[in-house]
């Protein structure tokens, strides 16, 4: 929600695990998916397909994602669809990224840390942080 | 109120005494969340652990943090605007893994309202600092690169 101000101008629709979020946050396109995590095989397979009806509908020019697991899923679909694809890996991983950040650089267009020694050493880019 | 917080992996037990002893002497109210079960402080009220809620409320309550330098206790308290007393956990004290804490409180000890205490002494000389400022995220200095960076990118 920091980077708010980039998204002005766009069409924009968020996806989310958290029924509510959306609502506080005043946001007015929110989709919830399942939550996921690597343990959890059938679940992310559900998130998966869930995803994939959202991405085929949307047909997004461009996908941003801070974590975790449904978020690197949303990332390979939509590589696929050749959409443009960013991660921010998340401002808590001061010393190395995220299980779900290391395995979305294979799917990210750009990988950002928001520390500029964890960018360095995962081979990402460095370009500011929210703190 | 001040309240403390040590995050929720590893007790932290010299900055706990450190405030103890400065809210003993100079009479201060202070709750803190410890992660150290059967631990007594004389002068605070303490909890080993604390629902969110219950963490949420004390949060909010506070006229000041004091915590470890943990980048959730950054974020939560600059999401409210309390100011912030930091004291980095020390690898070479037997604190954390690693000294990662020192170089988180290098990143944010020049944002206003973000206090760093090294020890007792440091502690103590900001709590008696009148009128300490609220700590707001979102006013980064590295915030509107990152900003210009995404909207950059969407607009390729």
């Amino acid at each position: 929600m920091l980077l708010r101000s980039a998204f002005e101008g766009t069409q924009i629709t968020f996806v989310t695990t958290l029924e509510g979020l959306g609502e506080r946050a005043g946001l007015e396109s929110v989709h919830i998916v399942p939550d996921c995590n690597r343990h959890e095989p059938l679940r992310a397979a559900l998130c998966a397909a869930k995803l994939l009806v959202l991405l085929l509908k949307i047909r997004p020019h461009v996908l941003v994602s801070t974590g975790a697991l449904p978020g690197v899923l949303a990332m390979m679909l939509a590589r696929r669809m050749r959409t443009r694809t960013i991660w921010i890996d998340s401002i808590a991983n001061a010393e190395e990224p995220s299980m779900a950040g290391r395995q979305a650089k294979r799917h990210a267009t750009e990988w950002l840390s928001q520390w500029p020694e964890v960018a360095l050493r995962e081979g990402g880019r460095y370009e500011g942080s929210v703190l | 109120m001040i309240f403390a917080t040590v995050g929720t992996q590893l007790p932290f037990p010299r900055m706990l005494a450190a405030l103890d002893g400065i809210a003993g002497e100079r009479g201060l109210k202070v709750t803190a969340q410890t992660c150290e079960p059967g631990a007594h402080y004389a002068h605070m009220e303490t909890f080993a652990a604390m629902a969110p809620a219950e963490f949420d409320g004390a949060m909010r309550d506070a006229s000041v943090i004091v915590g470890h330098a943990g980048i959730g206790t950054i974020l939560g308290t600059g999401r409210l605007g309390k100011p912030l007393i930091l004291m980095p956990r020390r690898a070479s004290l037997g604190e954390h893994r690693n000294e990662h804490q020192l170089a988180t409180v290098a990143a944010v000890e020049a944002r206003e309202g973000i206090y760093v205490a090294m020890d007792e002494t440091e502690l103590a000389a900001h709590l008696e600092t009148p009128d300490l400022k609220p700590f707001h995220l979102g006013e980064g200095p590295k915030l509107p690169a990152l900003t210009t960076f995404l909207r950059d990118f969407i607009h390729a």
